[in-house]
């Protein structure tokens, strides 16, 4: 029993903070253009590297 | 300078690939005054935070110059309360997941022996988990339950709101009394699985409006004003008023209606005639707004601004013509009509049976709340968007955009074909058909005279040129005058491209696109335009009658013209057709009882595109008849629209089933809940079972387009 009482409420949490990071991660819009999340990582963000190629 | 950050979004038809997003979002980096820009792939937009001092023609020229066409865009409000929607409904998915989640695991330990106190203390954990998702996630049916009730109607969310209220009242109070059973896993999984298919429905209708809008897009949204003290000033289109002067240089369009004050130019009118050829203007010459002028800067004395627009009527022949499809009733609304009243007397009947039978208030009650839940449409509710997304994303990835849901439900229906010619049948631009009559030393030179010209005819010359391999001449002193063509020398002799009369020669006949190119010294050279067909368009059409549907060609163009195509395409035709005939036939057909699919692009089409049961536009169409289509085809073969049909067909065949499958799997629960034999477990099992299968069943629409 005391397994539960401990364990429960560990469970709930973190499926709370789970619930928690998709409300904001919706909020702040993150899932706005899914397409472009996928293409952005092949952006190769560093200007420098960039201008020496 | 205090600078105030202000924010403007363009639409961006042209952003494909990780490397578009880094060359804008890098190139306008470099542009002094922007703080920001994002590009969003999915919508082809992008969102630019910027000072005051920088305004929209700008920004516009700065896209232009990293080599993307952009169009402002005007926030709608109805666009953004629908985005709100279907994120408010994501949300309640979200917390609908979480909470049956949780749920269902303490439930599953009830089920599996807990007892005494821990299930007590198992009840009342789910209790209060549910009681909040409930209310929260809820909302959506609720609102749409109470509003069907206020006006004497029902509909699918109001036994669905009963039934999820009525359970979980039952269930507190079971847990207050310390009873055996509770449904909160019932009416929270309920709710989860409704909202699914809420947002994908929800979702689908999104992708739709993103087009929305884009007739009052294809109007510049502004100009340079002439002011009476010389100065010009850039003002929106709703701040432009007749009389005033507006500057409008090449490249640009038309903000409104009015007649030509200064200059002359060529403009481009397909997007209001569907006619590719550029057209001549100068002095006194009407012009229309939307239309783009190509090129020379104009001065034009504005006649009609706003909704007097020549445009802005088209718009409203479009949106009248578009009433009639919003009478079609979508399929899961009259599944909808039938099914809920039923539930609704199935659950009344086996309480005041069971009272009857004389097992009390308590018992009867919970066995109703059973065969509501039982009885659920979840996977009714599954059935069509699930369907419907599998589907238009399959024929995604063949490159046909489906703007809407129910544009498949209204597409299996179809039964005959209307194609548009320019544009539709065939590619809408002209391609040079006789560039032998150039000798090697003729195409490097007339490819550097093509190159300085933005006229559609050079752009098609150039484009060929510089296919065949031809390299550019080394061109001095190129220049270009406007509603002639364009001059230069070329090795010291002077080289002319444009209108045969210009150049020296004559032009064959008067209805053929053509224009010549001449060096000094060498005879002038004609060069004849045509407007191919599409690629496949024969195979196309044919497998369309194979499908039984009955095309015909409806165009605004002259007899000759049309007649080649029509017989390359073994389709009858009708020729000569204003906008509003093109309707009427639609009509016509319509009330003989056929269901008519459109293919069209162009303005000109829009009405007959929005009067049509459903319609198809290539994505070479103007952005009005992309917006007034129900489906957007990508690339040149026209093999994409046959492709649809077929997929419509198999979807409408998936939904069905679907609803088979849904209704079948129920009527086998109910007597067992009519018998008051459903314990959780099988009202859970039931309920995610049909879902499951009934989600399983539309993936095979992954391959509907093979």
């Amino acid at each position: 029993m005391s397994g539960i009482g401990l364990l429960i409420p560990i469970a709930l949490l973190l499926g709370l903070s789970g619930l928690a990071a998709f409300m904001w991660s919706l909020s702040t819009g993150q899932f706005d253009d899914l397409e472009g999340a996928g293409e952005r990582i092949l952006i190769n963000d560093d200007p420098e590297v960039q201008e020496r190629r | 300078m205090t600078a105030i950050v202000e924010h403007s979004e363009f639409s961006l038809p042209g952003v494909r690939c990780a490397a578009c997003i880094a060359k804008i979002e890098q190139g306008l980096a470099h542009v002094p005054g922007v703080r920001s820009a994002r590009v969003n792939l999915t919508a082809k937009r992008i969102a630019i935070d910027h000072d005051a001092g920088l305004d929209v023609p700008a920004l516009r020229s700065a896209l232009d110059a990293l080599g993307f066409a952009a169009e402002p865009v005007i926030a709608q409000s109805g666009d953004l309360a629908h985005r709100r929607e279907s994120r408010q409904l994501l949300k309640g998915l979200g917390v609908a997941g979480f909470a049956s989640m949780n749920i269902m695991l303490l439930s599953v330990s009830v089920w599996s022996g807990a007892d005494g106190a821990t299930r007590q203390l198992f009840h009342w954990l789910s209790a209060m988990i549910a009681m909040p998702t409930v209310a929260y996630a809820g909302q959506p049916f609720f609102r749409s339950a109470w509003s069907a009730l206020r006006h004497g109607r029902t509909n699918m969310d109001v036994p669905i709101s009963i039934g999820v209220l009525l359970a979980t009242a039952l269930s507190l109070f079971e847990t207050i009394t310390g009873g055996a059973h509770a449904y909160f896993d019932g009416a929270v999984s309920l709710i989860f699985f409704l909202l699914a298919g809420r947002y994908l429905d929800s979702a689908m209708r999104d992708r739709a409006r993103d087009g929305a809008g884009a007739l009052m897009r294809a109007m510049a949204p502004g100009g340079m004003v002439l002011l009476p003290d010389g100065r010009a000033e850039w003002r929106s289109a709703e701040d432009i008023a007749p009389g005033m002067a507006l500057l409008v240089s090449a490249g640009e369009r038309f903000a409104a209606d009015g007649r030509v004050e200064e200059g002359s130019s060529a403009i481009d009118r397909s997007l209001i005639s569907g006619e590719s050829r550029p057209e001549p203007v100068d002095a006194g010459s009407a012009v229309i707004a939307g239309s783009l002028n190509l090129t020379g800067p104009v001065t034009v004395r504005v006649t009609a601004t706003g909704r007097d627009t020549t445009i802005a009527g088209m718009a409203r022949l479009m949106e009248a013509a578009g009433q009639g499809r919003s009478r079609y009733v979508r399929i899961a609304d009259r599944a909808a009509r039938y099914y809920a009243p039923a539930v609704h007397t199935l659950a009344a009947a086996s309480f005041v049976g069971w009272m009857i039978a004389g097992a009390g208030w308590h018992a009867s009650l919970l066995i109703a709340v059973a065969v509501l839940i039982v009885t659920c449409p979840c996977a009714l509710g599954l059935a069509v968007p699930v369907a419907q997304v599998v589907a238009s994303g399959a024929l995604m990835r063949r490159g046909l955009l489906v703007k809407d849901g129910s544009a498949l439900e209204r597409l299996a229906e179809a039964d005959r074909v209307c194609f548009d010619k320019t544009g539709t049948l065939t590619l809408g631009r002209p391609e040079v058909v006789s560039i032998e009559a150039l000798n090697p030393a003729e195409c490097s030179a007339a490819l550097a005279l093509a190159r300085a010209s933005n006229h559609p005819l050079s752009r098609s010359l150039a484009r060929t040129l510089a296919e065949n391999g031809s390299r550019a001449a080394d061109a001095k002193d190129i220049r270009e005058i406007a509603g002639k063509g364009v001059e230069g020398h070329v090795g010291g002799r002077l080289a002319r491209l444009g209108r045969p009369e210009w150049v020296g020669t004559a032009a064959a006949a008067d209805d053929m696109l053509c224009c010549a190119f001449l060096i000094d010294g060498g005879a002038p050279r004609l060069l004849r335009f045509a407007d191919r067909l599409r690629p496949d368009a024969e195979e196309a059409v044919a497998r369309i009658a194979r499908l039984g549907m009955e095309p015909v060609i409806l165009s605004g163009d002259r007899r000759e013209a049309v007649a080649a195509i029509a017989g390359q395409v073994h389709a009858p035709a009708m020729v000569g057709m204003t906008p509003d005939q093109k309707v009427e036939t639609i009509n016509r057909l319509t009330r003989a009882g056929h269901h008519v699919l459109m293919v069209g692009d162009g303005l000109n089409d829009g009405p007959a595109l929005a009067a049509g049961h459903v319609s198809i536009a290539p994505s070479s169409a103007s952005d009005v008849g992309q917006n007034a289509a129900d489906i957007v085809f990508l690339g040149d073969s026209l093999l994409p629209v046959p492709i649809a049909v077929v997929a419509a067909r198999r979807t409408m065949r998936i939904v069905r089933q679907n609803f088979a499958l849904a209704i079948g799997y129920n009527i086998l629960a109910v007597p067992l809940a009519l018998l008051g034999m459903v314990t959780p477990l099988i009202a859970a099992i039931a309920m995610s079972t049909s879902s499951i299968i009934v989600v399983a069943n539309a993936l095979r629409l992954a391959r509907c387009t093979r």
